[in-house]
């Protein structure tokens, strides 16, 4: 293997890295703060990459500047309204039933993907990729997906501030770990289970946006989304930005490794999910209680 | 003296675990089974054809409300027995042919459905694996098959003379009769849909027999306090792994069942997909997840009316984006239909708000409910009549 083919590799893996963490995020913050699995997450991201697609092509249209841009903040605010429409009317009384709100949130799923399939039939026309490409030796890769990895490492920053660094992150942290004792201190906790839930949604919109340009979208692109973000929070456990940022990386290497080897995305992807059945079963509470335990024993040895 | 006598060959069917434990529901029950035997004779051929369907999926239906309404253990990815069932019978069956072979294909069908449970469940349940992340290994192991069977399309994806075929799925599986040599009974029309109604009949009972045994208070215990369950000395995990593998069982029996109704004896890898895996969960949260009866009547409602609700709307109003994937209809799980799924997605959205138990449930208790007010309105009548008679302290029936 020469040093053109590792690179290569490499770019692969950071390829399966941002989009693993992107497709991951805003799931992982929902389900670490309200114990909820958004099964229409996927969906959410449609509602994103749709927004973003159809608001650039009319921007497009109309001769505007810079459309690609703001079409994606257009896509990522739809989806945020989007998150606050169903959280008043649906998830707010689902908060604490698991399995309940996994079978609700797969009706909102089902539903959306056939609306939008009625609505805009089975795809919709794409947004070129923007910016030229970097090539080295045989290979050539867009400039995109490096700006993609940026993305996520930005984002995860982005969330390790707002969750260590700011008032509302400390909130949001007192009602995770003690919500009654929370709302005794003071914490309108229904109000950080909304806000939480539009942050997770405008992620989800984010990563839409994000990959409009990427993927062909379709009513079922979602569930593609979902299957990866699912297995990557489950794999991660309920830390949120520590959970993703390993289990991204643990899952990302299977899947751009054997789809390198075996030129074959199908292959990567079978090759992600029989490494993430295998790491649930040695670690049932994710990576992220592999950390926690770690650390305790470290502690006790240290006492 | 008759009386006592049914009582008796009620007892075994009864219990703290089954709705429906009164008079009033056995004559309920049986009603509708002589309703679903005279369906044929009243409906068309088509029609009687589709409920064959219907009656396969109630197995599956029945799978998952006896793992997850009994035992708390909610799979999303019942469906993957329920293909591996059909593909093993598709590829025995193809390979042998003969009537024989037919009747061995039902045999490894269920055999390997059942040991693929068995496995799965002996890694998840004896790995500590609980809750949401049974839910998720079972959904990726769906999605997984979907993946792979996708991607057989190749004339090297073969087993004999059977051809895995991709997306277009697996056609001509001989399936029109079971038997031995040239002797068989046949699968076909009227016949498989009197043999199903029996099946399910039968599997129905024995289900209400087993979820009120001993081992189905095990079931309970376990869905309602594993660590406590635990802690009496049961073996959860054991009782988690029977149950899991059981319920592959019904749900291979389901896919066996299905084979034989499928026409064209077709099957393809979007019984894997995930909106095929989340028609049992709709069936069972819809029905009551704690009701046989109610799974079972949901799975053949809903499909009968998924069916039905495309012609009524297109003659109804017209439809701009109807696509052309409803020629699938009749030969995948996958509801094509255009806006069946937005209703269907709706109304489990809707009895998830409103009535978590499920409707079979609600449908108990209301019965219940109105049956005590009659009993006290009775009362007290009898009572102001003691009052005007003054004399007598008890009112004769």
């Amino acid at each position: 293997m020469g040093p053109y083919e590792l690179l290569s590799l490499f770019f692969q893996f950071l390829d399966s890295f941002a989009f693993l963490v992107l497709a991951t995020v805003g799931l992982a913050i929902i389900f670490g703060m309200m114990g909820v699995i958004n099964l229409a997450h996927g969906e959410f991201i449609l509602v994103g990459a749709y927004a973003t697609t159809l608001s650039f092509h009319s921007l497009a249209d109309l001769g505007v500047p810079l459309a690609l841009p703001i079409a994606m903040v257009v896509g990522v605010l739809v989806t945020m309204v989007f998150g606050l429409v169903l959280e008043v009317t649906v998830m707010r009384r689902l908060y604490g039933r698991l399995l309940d709100s996994m079978v609700a949130t797969w009706a909102i799923s089902l539903i959306m993907i056939q609306l939008l399939r009625i609505q805009f039939g089975n795809s919709i026309d794409n947004i070129a990729i923007p910016g030229g490409n970097v090539s080295f030796g045989p290979y050539t890769n867009p400039y995109y997906e490096l700006f993609l990895v940026g993305a996520a490492i930005a984002v995860l920053i982005g969330l390790y501030w707002l969750f260590t660094r700011t008032d509302f992150g400390m909130r949001a942290r007192a009602t995770i770990q003690d919500k009654e004792t929370a709302r005794s201190m003071g914490v309108d906790t229904d109000r950080m289970y909304m806000t939480t839930f539009v942050i997770g949604s405008g992620l989800a919109g984010l990563t839409g946006a994000l990959y409009a340009p990427m993927q062909s979208m379709s009513p079922e692109a979602g569930t593609g989304f979902l299957v990866e973000a699912f297995v990557t929070v489950v794999v991660g456990g309920t830390s949120v930005i520590v959970g993703t940022l390993l289990a991204s990386g643990l899952l990302g290497l299977p899947k751009a490794g054997f789809e390198y080897a075996f030129n074959s995305q199908l292959i990567g992807q079978v090759a992600m999910l029989v490494v993430a059945i295998v790491a649930i079963r040695l670690m049932p509470s994710g990576i992220t209680g592999l950390v926690e335990s770690w650390r305790q024993s470290r502690r006790e040895s240290n006492d | 003296m008759t009386n006592t006598v049914l009582e008796r060959l009620r007892a075994p069917f009864e219990g703290p675990n089954t709705t429906g434990n009164s008079t009033a529901f056995w004559v309920v029950l049986a009603l509708g089974v002589v309703g679903l035997l005279a369906y044929p004779s009243i409906a068309s051929g088509g029609a009687a054809e589709n409920m064959s369907q219907y009656l396969a999926y109630a197995f599956l239906a029945l799978s998952l409300c006896f793992i997850w309404g009994y035992c708390g253990i909610l799979s999303f990815g019942q469906v993957a027995f329920f293909g591996v069932a059909g593909y093993t019978f598709g590829i025995v069956a193809i390979n042998i042919g003969s009537y024989t072979g037919i009747s061995l294909a039902v045999v490894v069908a269920l055999f390997v459905a059942t040991a693929f449970a068995a496995i799965l469940g002996y890694f998840m349940f004896y790995g500590g694996v609980r809750d949401v992340y049974v839910t998720i290994i079972t959904l990726v192991v769906a999605v997984i098959l979907h993946r792979f069977m996708g991607q057989t399309a190749g004339s090297e994806w073969a087993v004999g003379d059977a051809r895995l075929g991709g997306y277009n799925g697996m056609v001509g599986v001989p399936n029109d009769a079971i038997g031995f040599g040239s002797v068989g009974i046949d699968m076909t029309g009227t016949g498989l849909y009197y043999i199903m109604v029996g099946t399910l009949l039968a599997t129905y009972l024995g289900l209400r027999a087993l979820v009120n045994s001993q081992f189905g208070y095990a079931m309970v215990a376990t869905r309602e306090d594993e660590d406590r369950t635990a802690m009496f000395g049961y073996n959860t995990e054991f009782i988690k792994l029977a149950t899991f593998t059981f319920g592959g069982t019904l749900a291979g029996l389901s896919g066996v069942l299905y084979m034989f109704y499928s026409p064209g004896g077709y099957i393809n890898p979007d019984v894997f997909s995930v909106s095929a895996a989340a028609l049992p969960v709709i069936w069972v949260s819809i029905g009551g997840r704690k009701s046989l009866i109610g799974a079972i009547s949901a799975a053949l409602v809903i499909q009968w009316f998924n069916n039905r609700i495309d012609g009524w709307l297109s003659t109804g109003f017209e439809l701009p984006a109807l696509t052309p994937s409803l020629e699938l209809t009749t030969t995948t799980v996958v509801p094509g239909n255009e806006w069946s799924l937005v209703i269907i997605g709706s109304v489990l959205l809707f009895v998830i708000l409103v009535m978590p138990e499920g409707v079979a449930p609600r449908i108990e208790s209301t019965v219940h409910r109105v049956l005590e007010r009659l009993e006290r309105r009775r009362e007290q009548r009898s009572q102001s009549a003691d009052v005007e008679a003054e004399t007598e302290t008890e009112v004769p029936e």
